[in-house]
């Protein structure tokens, strides 16, 4: 009990530690102050403006940052789809793999330009090394830039006084790509190299088993085969099997992994390298690439929180959100640890396993890889839901209904717990402005935050920012359940049926990208109706959030007195916990109802 | 306005007339105005006709349950246009009283000042801006105007309520009159200042009525959030619907919710409490407002009260009685005492001013000298005149003055006398303690001083610290020079002080203060306040004053009472905080809703969820009904808490948070379950489950 508390501890303890030099480095990435790695870069730097004639001044208005903004992410969703669409075609495919369908290609696009990374293909089989390195990888990056940038234009909204200029878009974008993600993800890339994870241009190789395995003619693994090598037969239980198969080779897909795979986890992206993401052991081999990948999920969202009290020149702002954050994530990861740890009552076997302690080995290990074991498994769907992440080592499908429910909880809840980099705090900050608008009412003052007042216009738009995510994944999830096609789809019925469209609709409403498996995605229906879902969940808060940072900005600063409310204090934070959670619960208890706690309560 | 401050709920006329409107309120054009109970009303007209459906065998629920359902939902409409129509109850009463006054009289216009004789009758509404008017005694004032010429006394008891008259007379800042009051002696030629349909007390109607009333943008803010939620909420009830159809198609089992059912299930959910009881909190703000006799402009001005966060205090009336009074008599140059005792008490005899009479006072109290008969000793009393800018008495050939340190000395050194060090130390040593000097001097001598106190009103300190806590600083406005001023802010507690403000000072430091983000209350009645008044956040002109102040402002004190600001601050964070509190209350009820009626509608298909059902209903229509009972009665139950306000203390932002936090909070929290669980076994017991 004790080491698995310090376990748990220990992966957060190091989050937290790395988040805060890296925010205070990103604080000054944005402003374009001198960092130490700025000899090297600020020539880059200066020669991409050159390149792309931008002018490093250049101030936009909202309006001008947000169309920058989505023409950037509308080109990369083009070129993306038409090359997935042609790349049966185009070179960098020696396995020749055939061209991807409209409707796959549009999802897997969007997907990735959307920064929620939701795989209906399987990388392996379906994309080539060229749509790896040139359409995914990119989008990796730059997705991720996206919302970074976003946010900085928001802080400036805080910061700046009647004015309308929120900085260049095309400035932001540079310098968080250039001074954050290409460092940050050269280290993290090499050092899964040395742990073993692939980074290579060759097609896959071909090697010969150790033990050779028996398929009948369905290709069904068949177990407890006895093989005669050498007249081909098969026996199973005293009994030939006709018509089976002898394997004696089995193919290791290569390519250009390891560098994908920092990005992926970095950028809060998800998408994995190989179909089953991080459970693969060449996409996550070691206990050490795994504490790397997990770290990385969180680390630049959490960083972003230090950032963002640096810049608005109040740490302790930063430190509230950071703080509301956590504790959130804490019990998220709580919930879900205890319910993992203790077992199903499956494992019981009535009573003929004990499973009376919190630390006994079993647990439920269903769908989980054994290297990582309950804990880091835990503290992995626990931190790739809170952030809009997506990516896995075990496949939540298989855990106990409330560990499932705890991921699909964090996700619906607007992707605002870390989030999305970027993306999550902004959103987080639109919540922060819907709680100052109650709490600032109850203490007799029209609301303010952040000495700026907040008024019908930002109102309309934090509530879109903050319900985009119910509105996609309620509507969707809706009409889906209809949809006779999608019943067809799923593995399994009743609650956990329902459980796994939910679920699907969620990680797209979210922005997160990870499946709870069990549902096979790749019909024409869930592709077009979960990309609809993505595009709504990322663009409607980000031009919201735009467009409140171009209403404060206009604004003059309000004095700050003890008829004030503290956005600061440790009753703020409980406070935005509390409206989060609000919006969340009010918005799934009865979807919940119906899936994971029927689930629950039936058991 | 009528001082009775009886509860709007306890006149029963009132009810009669809220229950009337009520009814009135339910066409379609009203509601819509309204969208969080536009959609219970659209609720309630859905269920109806799904009830009379039901009549002809096509049904979805129990025929009985529907009805039930839908003669709810049509009580919460009307209970929420009740809370409506009874805050509006008492402005509409305030509205007919003044109606009253305003009626059509008879003008006796005039072409010039000069030729008062010229009269031509004209009927008041004909008048335009610009006209002239005479107005004598025992006569109303036509229209509102400015005084150009004549003082008289004038009743303006039909706006203020005030019986006592005022004087109003040309020139200097009591200028303005008002129509619809009426002159008490003497005559004003006036000048018309605004035309029939825009006067004063055609504005003020339509604020009391809440006819011109237009939803503040903090209203429109929290508007925006109760629709944002409804539509989640929409979408969770229409989702849940076809997640509902999926799960039984799944377990086979027909689909156990009905359209009835959702419906109940989307009016409990969306915030009805406060889209009930949102414009009553509003209109009982305006209404609390003019209850202590203040009018504004806009709903806007309220909330900026709230905001506010310098107050300029006026130092005379506000942070001190309006008089001073002489404490202490301060003896130079060798004089005794009781000699300058009685050289101040015989300069002060025929003086009536409180000052004076204090003077006579003191004497009397600390050297025991007796009041003397005006007759005695040939005296001849010299009045205060703005000449010589002092008064005194002559007698026996003596000659005594007094009056301010620097007029004195000028009087002594022309007449020959000196003015010593002595002297000099003692007036800067009372100025230094914010007193004001008077010297006395009998023959060209000067015998010593008075010290003139600024008395500071009971409380104030007190009241200063308060409002300190919740952040509001306290600047005092004074004439006085900086040391006198520094005192009397010292003693009163005010955080800062402009001396010899002028109007252009006051202008300025409102500048200063907003540039650094705060918000500005301040009073003024003087023309040359308008551009102060225009440039303040919450600007409250006295009614007694001109009307280029009443202009300027977005309020008009009609009790002309200084203090009123710390009122009209209190009045706008109450409404805030109650729009606040019961937001809060609303939205924590779901919680406890949503508990009632989740496991209701789904036990059929998942037994397991009867754990959820943790307030133990009796059966699933019982459950719905309970909760929507609930729904439609807490917003009777909170119709007082909205008409009166949510309690309001001065203490700090944190403090208010926390306890409002508690109360509509928690309380919000737990009130539901307790009630739904009361309702529901009063359901049982009547046996109608």
């Amino acid at each position: 009990m004790m080491q698995l508390m310090l376990q748990y501890g220990f992966y957060l303890i190091v989050l937290v530690a790395l988040a805060i030099p890296l925010g205070s480095y990103i604080g000054k990435v944005m402003n374009g102050e001198h960092v130490w790695l700025s000899r090297i870069l600020s020539p880059c730097e200066r020669a991409v403006y050159r390149v792309m004639r931008v002018r490093a001044d250049e101030e936009m208005n909202w309006k001008k940052y947000a169309v920058c903004a989505f023409l950037f992410s509308g080109i990369g969703f083009l070129f993306v789809f038409l090359i997935q669409m042609l790349q049966g075609v185009l070179p960098g495919n020696p396995q020749g793999i055939p061209g991807m369908s409209w409707h796959l290609s549009f999802n897997t696009a969007v997907s990735f330009v959307t920064n929620t990374n939701w795989q209906a293909y399987s990388g392996e089989a379906q994309a080539s090394y060229l749509i790896q390195a040139l359409g995914l990888a990119v989008q990796n990056f730059v997705s991720a830039a996206t919302g970074i940038a976003v946010l900085f234009a928001l802080i400036r909204g805080f910061i700046r006084v009647k004015t309308n200029g929120l900085g260049s878009f095309w400035v932001d974008m540079t310098r968080t790509v250039l001074y954050i993600l290409i460092p940050l993800n050269l280290v993290i890339s090499v050092f899964l190299v040395s742990q073993g994870v692939v980074q290579s241009l060759k097609p896959a190789e071909t090697v010969e088993l150790l033990e050779p395995v028996a398929v009948d003619a369905e290709g069904n693994f068949l177990e407890n085969a006895e093989i005669d090598l050498e007249n081909g037969v098969v026996t199973v239980d005293g009994t030939i099997v006709p018509d089976a198969d002898i394997i004696t080779e089995q193919i290791v897909p290569l390519g250009p992994a390891a560098s994908q795979i920092a990005i992926k986890q970095t950028g809060t992206n998800g998408g994995g390298y190989y179909g089953v993401n991080s459970a693969h052991p060449l996409e996550n081999p070691t206990w050490l690439s795994n504490l790397v990948e997990m770290i990385s999920i969180l680390l630049i969202p959490a960083a972003l929180c230090f950032t963002f009290g640096r810049n608005v020149k109040s740490k302790k702002q930063g430190k509230a959100i950071f703080a509301a954050m956590f504790i959130m994530l804490v019990i998220a990861l709580a919930c879900v640890a205890v319910s993992e740890q203790s077992a199903t009552p499956g494992l019981a076997q009535e009573e003929a396993v004990d499973i009376s302690m919190n630390d006994q080995a079993g647990g439920n290990m269903e769908g989980k890889e054994s290297r990582f074991g309950i804990a880091a498994s835990s503290t992995w769907a626990a931190y790739t839901t809170a952030a809009s992440n997506g990516s896995v080592n075990s496949m939540h499908d298989s855990y106990t209904p409330l560990g499932g429910m705890v991921p699909m909880i964090l996700m619906q809840l607007g992707e605002v717990i870390f989030g999305g980099v970027g993306c999550g705090l902004y959103t987080m900050l639109a919540f922060a402005i819907l709680t100052v608008f109650i709490a600032g009412l109850m203490v007799g003052r029209t609301p303010e935050y952040l000495c700026k007042k907040i008024e019908p216009y930002e109102m309309k738009w934090a509530a879109v920012a903050c319900l985009a995510t119910p509105v996609a994944i309620l509507i969707g999830s809706g009409i889906a359940v209809l949809v006779p096609s999608v019943s067809d789809s799923l593995n399994n019925s009743g609650a956990h049926g329902f459980s796994e469209v939910l679920y699907a609709f969620t990680s797209a409403g979210g922005n997160n990208g990870s499946a709870f498996a069990g549902l096979n995605a790749n019909t024409v229906f869930l592709n077009v109706s979960l990309a609809v879902c993505m595009l709504a969940a990322r663009f409607a808060p980000m031009a919201a959030m735009l467009a409140i940072a171009g209403s404060l900005a206009k604004k003059k600063k309000i004095a700050v007195t003890a008829g004030t409310l503290s956005t600061s204090n440790g009753m703020f934070v409980f406070l935005l916990i509390f409206i989060v959670l609000l919006v969340g619960a009010l918005s799934f208890f009865p979807a919940l109802a119906l899936g994971p706690l029927a689930e629950f309560f039936a058991s | 306005m009528s001082g009775k401050k009886k509860s709007a709920l306890a006149d029963k006329k009132m009810v009669a007339r809220a229950i009337k409107d009520s009814f009135i309120k339910l066409k379609p054009g009203t509601q819509v105005k309204n969208p969080v109970m536009f959609l219970v009303y659209l609720s309630a007209i859905l269920t109806t006709i799904l009830w009379i459906v039901s009549l002809f065998g096509i049904k979805d629920a129990p025929s009985g349950f529907t009805l039930a359902i839908a003669v709810i939902l049509w009580f919460t409409v009307l209970f929420a246009n009740f809370a409506e129509a009874i805050a509006e109850g008492r402005g509409k009463a305030q509205a007919d009283a003044l109606r009253s006054a305003k009626k059509d009289v008879e003008a006796h216009k005039i072409l010039s000042a000069d030729k008062k004789e010229a009269i031509s009758k004209v009927s008041s509404a004909a008048l335009k801006k610009g006209d002239l008017v005479i107005v004598k005694a025992g006569e109303q004032i036509p229209a509102d105007g400015e005084v150009i010429e004549g003082a008289a006394s004038v009743d303006e008891s039909a706006i203020t309520g005030e019986s006592a008259p005022v004087i109003r007379e040309s020139g200097g800042d009591r200028s303005a009159v008002t129509g619809g009051t009426t002159v008490l002696s003497d005559w004003l030629v006036i000048q018309v200042t605004s035309e029939a349909g825009e006067s004063f007390l055609d504005k003020m109607i339509a604020m009391v009525e809440g006819a011109s009333r237009k939803k503040t943008p903090n209203e429109i803010a929290l508007q925006i959030f109760l629709i944002a939620l409804t539509v989640i909420f929409i979408l969770v009830t229409i989702s849940l619907y076809t997640y509902s159809v999926f799960s039984a198609d799944q377990a086979g089992i027909p689909n156990p919710t009905s359209v009835t059912t959702l419906a109940a299930l989307l009016v409990c959910l969306a915030p009805t409490t406060i889209g009930a009881l949102l414009s009553a909190i509003g209109i009982a703000g305006m209404s609390r407002l003019n209850q202590a006799n203040v009018l504004a402009m806009s709903g806007r001005a309220i909330e900026a009260a709230g905001d506010v966060d310098i107050l300029m205090l006026d130092k005379t009336g506000t942070i001190t009685l309006g008089n001073r009074q002489a404490s202490e008599l301060i003896p130079v140059d060798g004089t005794l005492p009781e000699e300058l005792a009685d050289a101040a008490q015989l300069s002060s005899l025929a003086d009536e001013t409180p000052e004076g009479r204090s003077v006579v006072v003191l004497a009397k109290e600390q050297f025991g000298i007796r009041g003397r008969s005006l007759e005695d000793k040939n005296m001849e009393f010299i009045p205060f005149s703005a000449k010589t800018r002092m008064s005194g008495v002559n007698y026996d050939g003596n000659e005594i003055r007094k009056g301010a340190a620097d007029t004195v000395k000028q009087y002594v050194l022309d007449n020959g006398g000196s003015y010593s060090r002595e002297c000099d130390e003692a007036v800067k040593k009372i100025s230094k303690q914010g007193g004001t000097p008077l010297v006395v001097a009998k023959n060209h001598k000067i015998l010593g001083v008075i010290h003139l106190k600024d008395i500071i009103k009971q409380g104030v300190k007190e009241k200063f610290a308060d409002l300190r806590k919740m952040g509001i600083k306290t600047i005092m406005i004074t004439g006085d020079n900086p040391l006198t001023a520094a005192a009397i802010a010292a003693e009163a507690g005010v955080d800062d002080f402009l001396a010899e403000a002028t109007p252009e000072g006051k202008l300025q430091m409102i500048r200063d203060f907003q540039a650094k983000g705060h918000l500005v209350a301040m009073t003024g009645d003087g023309t040359n306040d308008a551009p102060a008044l225009a440039q303040a956040d919450v600007a409250v002109a006295m009614n007694s004053g001109t009307q280029a102040a009443k202009e300027a402002g977005n309020m008009v004190d009609l009790d002309s009472s200084p203090t009123k600001l710390i009122e009209i601050v209190r009045i706008g964070k109450q409404l805030l905080m109650t729009r606040g509190s019961l937001t809060t209350f609303s939205i924590a009820n779901d919680v406890a809703k949503y508990f009632a009626i989740i496991p209701a509608l789904f036990m059929g298909l998942y037994p397991g969820l009867s754990a959820l059902n943790i307030m133990g209903l009796h059966s699933p229509y019982s459950a719905v009904l309970s909760a929507i009972i609930y729904n439609a009665l807490i917003i009777i139950a909170l119709i007082p808490l909205a008409l009166k306000g949510v309690r309001y203390r001065e203490v700090s932002a944190g403090k208010l948070l926390s306890r409002n936090l508690v109360v509509y909070g928690i309380g919000g929290v737990i009130a539901p379950f307790i009630f739904i669980k009361l309702i529901d076994m009063l359901l049982v017991a009547a046996a109608l489950v």
